[in-house]
Formats: C-alpha cells, sequence, structure tokens
C-alpha cells in the first residue's frame, strides 16, 4: 500500500495527495511537447499565470497546479492524450467545469489536467424518442434551453445548473430538488461516450431504454472521473408538466416538519419537491432576498406539486390539511408562478445569504433515513456548540439529504481544521442513523478518508478491483474516492486455502 | 448436476462459495428456477440454491424503502407491499406464460435477470430502484454496495452492475429497493387499427405530451395503447387533453380502470403471444421510433407473430414455422439502430448456433470480461450464462 504524501504546494488543509513521480516532473518539457504535438493551437496550457484558474475546483479550500493543462477539440485527440499518458505513466485528472464540492477536480502536481471546456456542442435533439444527445462540456442548463422551445426539459437540476457540465453530472451522479420524483443523473442517461486510460474509445448504451450485458452506464455514472472521459452523452427529456404550484409551510419545529413530509408520502403523495430550511438558514436568505419567509418558526418547507392544473390543485389542498395536522403554523399555497419562484427565491439562494454572513462556509453532504432528522440535528447542534462553530441547515426532505453549511473564518489559524473535523463527525453520524457520506456531492478528495465509516475493507476492496478492471496502473484521477492507493495485481491475488475443503455442513439436497 | 447446497443463511453460502472455490467447482445459482430456461446452459458441479435467505428485515413505507432476502417470493413481497398500497414502480413481469414456470420467482432472480414491465418509461428498469446489495463474490467474501437511501453517490455504483448480471459475478444475499406509493386508479386510451408506423407515432406524441403517460403499447392490426395513472380527476382530465391531441390518429376508445389493469398485466406478462411452446421468443430493445421499422425488416426475411411496448422500444417477438430461433436475420436488423435482441425461449434443438445474448463489441467484450475476472477470477459463478457479452 502506499500512502500518500503531504503536498507542499497545498496551500490550506492539510491533504495528502499519492507521492508525486518525480520522473513526471523531470520530463515536464517534452510531455508538454508531446502533447503539443497531440492538440496544437492553444490547447495545452502551460504557463503559471494561466494554469492558475485550474488549481482548484468548488472545493476551494484545496489547491494545487497541474502539471499541465489541455484542453483536447476532438475525441481523437482525447484517445490520443490518454494513450500518450498511459504509455508513459503520466496521471490524468478529467475536468468539466470545476464545480466539484468534494475536490474531485482538483488537479495533481504530476498529472494532466484534462479539461473537456471545448466541448460544448448539443449534438442532435430527437424529440422522436425523447432525448438530446450532448458534448460533455454543455452545461446542464444548455440541455434544457436547448429543449425548451417545444416545452421539454432535462429534469436533474443542480443548483450549479448555469455552470456545469453535463459530463460532470454523469461522473458526479449529480441531483438537484426533483430528484424523489424525477431520479438522479444516473436514472436519466441513456448513452455515453467514454474514452478509456488506453485510448480505447466504448461506446456505451444509445437512444434505446435498457442495454445488456454488465451495465457499464450505471457504473460509469458516479465514477468520479476514475474510470474513463466521457465524451458524449445521450440523455432522456421530458415535457414539462402543465402546472407547477408551491406552498411554504412554516413549523414550530423540525419534528413536525419531518413528520409532516413523512405523512405526505405515507398518503401516496410524490411531490416533485420538498425542501427544509432550519431557522438559521431562514433567517439568512430572508435577509438576502427578501423572500417573504416566516421568521417566527423554527423550520420551513418547501413543497412542490406538479401536474395537470386539477391534480396540482386537489394535492395542494390535501398536502396543507396534512401540514395543519402537523401544527403549521403558516401554511402558504403559490397562486401564480411568480409567487412559485418567490418561495424558491430564498432556497435557491441559502449558499450565497450564508456566504454573507460568514467569511467562509462549508457545505456537507450526507444522507440519512428521513426520520431520523430529529435526533441528527439535535446531535448537529450539540457538535456546533462543542465546536464553537454555527451550522446552517437546508435539506432535501424528500429523499434525505442534507446540507449541513458550517460557517468558519479561514483567517483564524485552526479553524478551517476544526470545521473539517466537525463536518467529518456530522458525516460519521449519517452513517451512524444508515445513512452515507454523500448524497450528490461525490467523495472526491474531500470524503476519502472517511470511506472506511462506511465499506469494509472487503466492501473496498470490491469496489477498487472495479477501478483495476477499466484503469490497471490507476492513472486516472489517483487520490481520489479511496483512502489509500493499491496496487492491482497485489489486489487481484486470492488467498485460497490450500488442499480441499470437507464438504461444508450446509443442507442440501 | 450432482449436489445442490442449500444455505440457510449467508455464512452458509459463504462456506459453499469458498468450497467451491477450494475444488475449483463451478456452481449454478438458483432461486426458485422461474428463469433457468433463459441464458446460455452451462457446465456447472454444483448448485447453489438462495431460495431459502428468506425475510423482509426493513419495510418502512413511509420512507419509501424494502430490505428483504434474496430467496423471497416477488409474489408475496408484491403482497405485503399492496397491504400499504404500495408497489415495484418498474410492473416486475411474471414470465410463467411463457417459460412454463410455477411462480413469477425470487426478488434475487428479478434483480439478476433486470426486466422491466410497462412503466419503464415512466419509473425507470429495475437498475433504478435497487438502492443496495448484500452479496458473496466468485472471491467467496461477503461484501456490501449501496445503502437504503436514493440519494447516494458514495463509492462505485455497483448495485447497478450487480443488476443484470445473471448471477455471474455475485451470489446476493439481501437487496434495498426503492419502493413507491401504487397509482391510486387508471385508464387507457385506445386508438383502433394503426398499421405500426403511425402507431410509433401516435405513441412517440402522447408520451411526449405534458400527460404522464405511464405505458405505451402496440399490438399490430389491433390496438395502440397509451396508459395514465394517477388519482382519478387527474386521470379524467389527463384522458381529455390525449383524446384532442391523439383524434387525428384515428378512432379512440377508452379503458376504465379495471379493463385497463387486465390488458396491461397481459402485456407486462407476455401473454399475447406464445402459445406455441416450440417457437422461439425474442425481446428486442431498440430506440422506440425506430420499432416499427425494425419488425418490418424482420418480417422480410421471417414469419412472426409481435407486439410492441415502451413506445415502440420493446419488441415482444415469436419466431413462427421455423426449428431456428433466426438470431442471424433478428440480429441483422438492429446493428445499424443499436439496441439489442435476448432469445427469452428457444429449444434445445432451434437454438443451436444462436447467442442468447447480442454480442457486444470487442472493448465492452474486454471490458465486461475484466470485470467479471474481478469478481470471480476463477469463474466459478454461473460461468458461460452471458456468453457473447464478454462475461
Ligand atoms: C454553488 C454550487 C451548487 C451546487 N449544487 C449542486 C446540487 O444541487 N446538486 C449536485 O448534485 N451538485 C451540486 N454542486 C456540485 C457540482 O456542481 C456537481 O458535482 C457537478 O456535476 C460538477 O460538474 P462540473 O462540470 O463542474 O465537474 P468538475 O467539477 O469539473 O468535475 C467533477 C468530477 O467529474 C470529473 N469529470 C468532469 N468531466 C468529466 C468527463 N467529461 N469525463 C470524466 N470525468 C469527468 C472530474 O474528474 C471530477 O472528478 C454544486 C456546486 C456548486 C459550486
Amino acid at each position: 500500500m502506499t500512502r500518500f504524501a503531504t503536498s507542499e504546494s497545498m496551500s490550506m488543509s492539510q491533504l495528502e495527495l499519492p507521492e508525486v513521480n518525480v520522473a513526471t516532473l523531470s520530463n515536464r518539457d517534452r510531455i508538454i511537447n508531446d502533447l503539443k504535438a497531440i492538440c496544437p493551437g492553444e490547447a495545452v496550457i502551460s504557463h503559471d499565470s494561466e494554469m492558475r484558474a485550474f488549481e482548484s475546483d468548488g472545493l476551494t479550500a484545496y489547491r494545487q497546479m497541474p502539471l499541465v493543462v489541455v484542453l483536447p477539440e476532438t475525441v481523437d485527440q482525447v484517445s490520443q492524450v490518454l494513450k500518450y499518458c498511459h504509455e508513459n505513466e503520466v496521471r490524468v485528472v478529467p475536468r468539466g467545469a470545476g464545480t466539484s464540492l468534494s475536490g474531485g477536480a482538483l488537479p495533481l502536481q504530476d498529472g494532466v489536467l484534462l479539461g473537456l471546456g471545448k466541448f460544448n456542442k448539443i449534438l442532435e435533439v430527437d424529440y422522436d424518442n425523447r432525448c438530446v444527445v450532448a458534448e460533455p462540456g454543455v452545461t446542464n442548463l444548455g440541455i434544457s434551453n436547448a429543449v425548451e422551445e417545444r416545452g421539454f426539459y432535462y429534469a436533474p437540476d443542480p443548483s450549479s445548473q448555469i455552470a456545469c457540465s453535463i459530463g460532470g453530472n454523469i461522473a458526479e451522479n449529480s441531483g438537484g430538488v426533483h430528484c424523489l420524483k424525477y431520479g438522479l443523473t444516473t436514472n436519466n442517461v441513456l448513452g455515453l461516450e467514454v474514452v478509456l486510460i488506453t485510448g480505447e474509445v466504448v461506446q456505451i448504451g444509445g437512444k434505446h431504454m435498457e442495454s445488456e450485458g454488465y451495465d457499464l452506464l450505471g457504473l460509469m455514472t458516479g465514477s468520479e472521473g476514475l474510470l474513463g472521459v466521457v465524451t458524449k452523452v445521450t440523455v432522456r427529456i421530458l415535457r414539462k408538466p402543465e402546472t407547477a404550484r408551491a406552498l411554504l409551510i412554516g413549523f414550530p419545529s423540525s419534528e413536525d416538519a419531518g413528520q409532516c413530509v413523512a405523512d405526505v408520502i405515507s398518503e401516496g403523495i410524490i411531490a416533485a419537491g420538498m425542501e427544509m430550511m432550519d431557522k438559521y438558514a431562514i433567517h439568512a436568505a430572508e435577509d438576502f432576498v427578501q423572500a417573504g419567509y416566516p421568521l417566527d418558526v423554527d423550520a420551513l418547507l418547501i413543497v412542490e406539486l406538479d401536474g395537470p392544473e386539477v391534480e396540482v390543485d386537489y394535492l395542494i389542498e390535501r398536502v396543507s390539511s396534512i401540514a395543519k395536522t402537523n401544527k403549521a403554523v403558516s401554511v402558504a399555497a403559490s397562486n401564480n408562478e411568480e409567487e412559485r419562484l418567490n418561495f424558491w427565491a430564498g432556497r435557491k439562494a441559502a449558499f450565497p445569504a450564508i456566504g454573507r454572513i460568514s467569511p467562509d462556509y462549508y457545505c456537507m453532504d450526507g444522507t440519512i433515513p428521513r426520520h431520523k432528522l430529529p435526533v441528527v440535528l439535535k446531535r448537529m447542534a450539540q457538535m456546533s456548540a462543542d465546536y464553537g462553530l454555527r451550522v446552517a441547515n437546508v435539506f432535501h426532505a424528500g429523499d434525505g439529504n442534507m446540507h449541513p453549511l458550517i460557517l468558519y473564518d479561514a483567517n483564524v489559524p485552526g479553524e478551517l481544521e476544526k470545521t473539517e473535523e466537525f463536518g467529518g463527525e456530522i458525516l460519521k453520524l449519517c452513517v451512524e442513523v444508515g445513512g452515507v457520506l454523500t448524497g450528490e456531492h461525490g467523495v472526491g478528495v474531500e470524503k476519502r478518508d472517511l470511506m472506511p465509516v462506511m465499506f469494509s475493507k472487503t466492501d473496498l476492496e470490491h469496489q477498487q478491483r472495479v477501478k483495476c478492471a477499466f484503469d490497471a496502473k490507476g492513472l486516472l484521477n489517483p487520490g481520489k474516492v479511496f483512502p489509500e492507493l493499491y496496487n492491482c495485481a497485489e489486489m487481484g491475488r486470492m488467498h485460497i486455502s490450500g488442499g480441499k475443503l470437507p464438504f461444508p455442513d450446509i443442507p442440501r439436497f | 448436476m450432482t449436489e445442490i447446497f442449500k444455505p440457510a443463511n449467508e455464512q452458509q453460502v459463504v462456506e459453499a462459495v469458498q468450497w467451491a472455490l477450494a475444488n475449483e467447482t463451478a456452481m449454478e445459482l438458483v432461486g426458485s428456477r422461474s428463469r433457468q430456461r433463459i441464458g446460455n446452459a452451462m457446465e456447472t458441479g454444483c448448485g447453489l440454491d438462495l431460495s431459502d435467505l428468506t425475510g423482509i428485515t426493513l419495510y418502512e413505507p413511509e420512507e419509501l424503502v424494502l430490505a428483504a432476502g434474496a430467496g423471497c417470493m416477488l409474489a408475496d413481497i408484491e403482497k405485503e407491499l399492496a397491504d400499504k398500497g404500495q408497489a415495484f414502480a418498474f410492473e416486475p413481469p411474471d414470465f410463467s406464460h411463457l417459460l412454463g414456470s410455477k411462480t413469477s420467482g425470487t426478488l434475487g432472480g428479478m434483480v439478476a435477470c433486470s426486466f422491466a414491465g410497462p412503466r419503464r418509461v415512466q419509473a425507470g428498469g429495475v437498475r433504478d430502484h435497487v438502492l443496495g446489495v448484500r452479496a458473496i463474490s466468485g472471491r467467496g467474501e461477503v461484501f456490501k454496495t449501496g445503502g437504503r437511501v436514493v440519494k447516494n453517490v458514495t463509492g462505485y455504483d455497483l448495485p447497478k452492475i450487480l443488476t443484470g448480471s445473471w448471477g455471474t459475478l455475485a451470489a446476493m444475499t439481501q437487496i434495498t429497493f426503492k419502493v413507491l406509493p401504487k397509482p391510486e386508479t387508471e385508464a387507457t386510451l385506445a386508438i383502433i387499427g394503426l398499421e405500426n408506423d403511425q402507431a410509433m407515432k401516435a405513441m412517440s406524441a402522447g408520451l411526449g405530451a405534458p400527460v404522464d403517460v405511464s405505458a405505451a403499447a402496440h399490438i399490430p392490426k389491433a390496438r395502440t395503447l397509451l396508459r395514465l395513472e394517477g388519482i382519478a380527476p387527474s386521470v379524467a382530465a389527463r384522458i381529455e387533453s390525449l383524446k384532442t391531441l391523439l383524434s387525428p390518429f384515428g378512432e379512440l376508445d377508452v379503458l376504465g380502470r379495471d379493463t385497463s389493469r387486465e390488458v396491461w398485466s397481459k402485456i407486462r406478462d407476455v401473454r399475447l403471444l406464445g402459445d406455441e411452446q416450440d417457437n422461439a421468443i425474442w425481446r428486442i430493445s431498440v430506440p422506440p421510433s425506430e420499432g416499427a421499422k425494425v419488425l418490418a425488416e424482420i418480417e422480410k426475411s421471417i414469419e412472426v407473430n409481435a407486439f410492441f411496448d415502451w413506445g415502440g422500444g420493446l419488441i415482444w417477438l415469436e419466431v413462427l414455422n421455423q426449428t431456428r430461433a433466426c438470431a442471424a436475420e433478428i440480429r441483422g436488423t438492429i446493428t445499424a439502430t443499436g439496441g439489442h435482441a435476448t432469445l427469452i425461449r428457444a429449444t434445445e434443438k432451434s437454438q443451436a448456433g444462436s447467442a442468447v445474448f447480442q454480442p457486444q463489441s470487442s472493448v465492452l467484450t474486454m471490458l465486461a470480461g475484466r470485470l467479471k475476472n474481478s469478481f470471480d477470477p476463477k469463474g466459478i459463478l454461473n460461468p458461460g450464462r452471458m456468453q457473447s457479452t464478454g462475461e
């Protein structure tokens, strides 16, 4: 096992990255020239001043300058770059728009940063098969925009949708506020073109609904750039619902809000979105955008219902009455699009709103079984007091995905480290109550070292061997997802007891 | 086959697999044998019967989650779910008519074979509802993957790889599912007498309309069916919108709840064809808009009985008056469109020379082979069952 070494250029936190390959560093000039031969023109960026823009992603606490940045324009170039890196044992970090919140696109000092930004075209809109074929650099919103004229949209809607790329969405299996009803990225992808680290190009799926053989589409989605580089994506598009209305409901406690969500689901109602905010988040958002949120409540729930008008109107009534039986102190229903968007305005601005009241904040992303919310909130409040750090909570209440935002000041020595420790404790708590470390932001470098909290060594080895099946040399995005680098040959070995085992004592025929 | 192990718990599955490993004996994994006829013939030295791994370990209706032993009978679980007004949203089919089996199978079989019914177009397939799995790989080790919550991106999504792996990677012992409320009611709009290509257009129009069509099938020379589900006033309103939209296509008829349910269960369970047990049955998945074209091509060379589900994207096809399964004629037509054809039923004789699964590209074959090797390096779990996919 190779332990990670602490990188010297890590400007803030003490993150360990894979030990730098010295040979690669000393061959830097040659590698740059070779890459320029594959990708001519301005595609290879090697000056510090220009590479600076790529030194971190959405998890800005971590920074690292790459060996070199390459921005290919064709699949053939991607293939040749990867083949070259494979042959020369050079590491590669794929990058979309760089909005990852888990450090998935954090560069490596000895790694080529492969940016997919120039792959920004919609290749085909196919209304007959209700799908769009796009290059990976197209933004998430770009897909919806391309089909808006005919009333269609692409369902998964991460808050970063104006900026994040569909390729990055595939890599992270991104979600959004409509996941409970419309699924995550993985439930909306039909086909992929992927370039393997060897340079081989593979077509997975297509416009048909189900593929045979092992579900590589499912495996690639959420693989965080460790298995291959996505160069083409086919996603399913949906017709926009006829109407959407939202309810804004205030509760005296998060327990009541949580019970309301459970009751709505028990009644067989699958809302398009159910979002909860705690007192802290409500106040910050209201101060920022004046959405008209009630300030005398402990928890605020936004419930969105969509579909034909009769259905939406009927469900608005039903959910309102469920809310009232759960002690709701205020219930408002949107009566037009403007009101609906206004209900959402505060929630959508929750992160920047927190950003206004604190020099820095750290966004967590665990998922819990929904009914554990009250316990988790209570223990989180205790931890907040213990660490002396404030937390605001926004919560995808329909699916149990929580986003605690820890407020801190990076200029106070030691506060970032304390924040990270606090964050780690929150995620451990999520796992303890039956949940998971990450609901939609990915493991990346951020949660890498917590993986053993959720998985045994054997569990992790079964995952790591999958990586070996795609990338035996471990060149694609190493240092992400798994707590330790590993040797594929060693991991593949089997330890079978020497002689033949006697027949086990198991019922048989 | 000589011996069949029937473990009573997970630990015994581990012991059985370790025994098979040490003795280099391949195992055939079985649940209730409801789908045993599908897939390539295998040479195995013993059996691993997982049907005693039963029991619901977790069912929280308000959390939409159910976890149960892989050996649970699907019918029993569906009953438990129905008691709480819930169901597996992908409408798992019962192939007993086609395959002559006595039951609709176990949960393990349902996941391993990954067949979804008509609601696939709206709610997704089996893969979209498996949240977590505990399994014993061909290395004789227990591992878990996924979890019990819908939003989970922690590590690779191995439940997806196990779903549809036909028992070739691991023996699943426990599976956690996302379950959903059963629609309160339903109705179906039928268009009468459309030609196949017109039917594809009508289904496409319906599926692309803001009325949330939950199933779309076409029975050639008979009816094109579009199902709407939900609460009564909503279904009624949407049927009206759909009528307006589709009236230019032809004469319309509305099937009320009970008739609608009956028709769709026949479609789901493929009871519309295949009475003649010797005729080969194919299940063909193509881009929906290509359905009619693909069938027309096939009909140029062989005589068949067929119908469409999934808005044209799924063709169920029975080969008539042939002693062969006719893989070449069928697969030849879909190379251009993309997709695959699976041989669901054949006699030993008619199957000769026809791969059960669609042969894959060389890169996919290579990747599949490496995946198989990573989970089951000695090839002791259902070896060859998925042959031609690279397994
Ligand atoms: C303000 C803000 C709000 C956010 N809200 C949400 C939200 O609501 N829901 C949510 O799920 N996420 C959210 N995110 C996180 C982030 O936007 C998503 O993870 C997004 O999918 C990342 O896309 P990207 O193009 O920026 O990818 P990058 O950050 O560039 O890369 C992410 C990962 O994908 C890999 N990758 C990128 N492109 C490719 C490719 N073509 N082939 C292979 N691997 C590739 C990278 O190596 C890296 O591991 C938010 C982020 C921000 C900054």
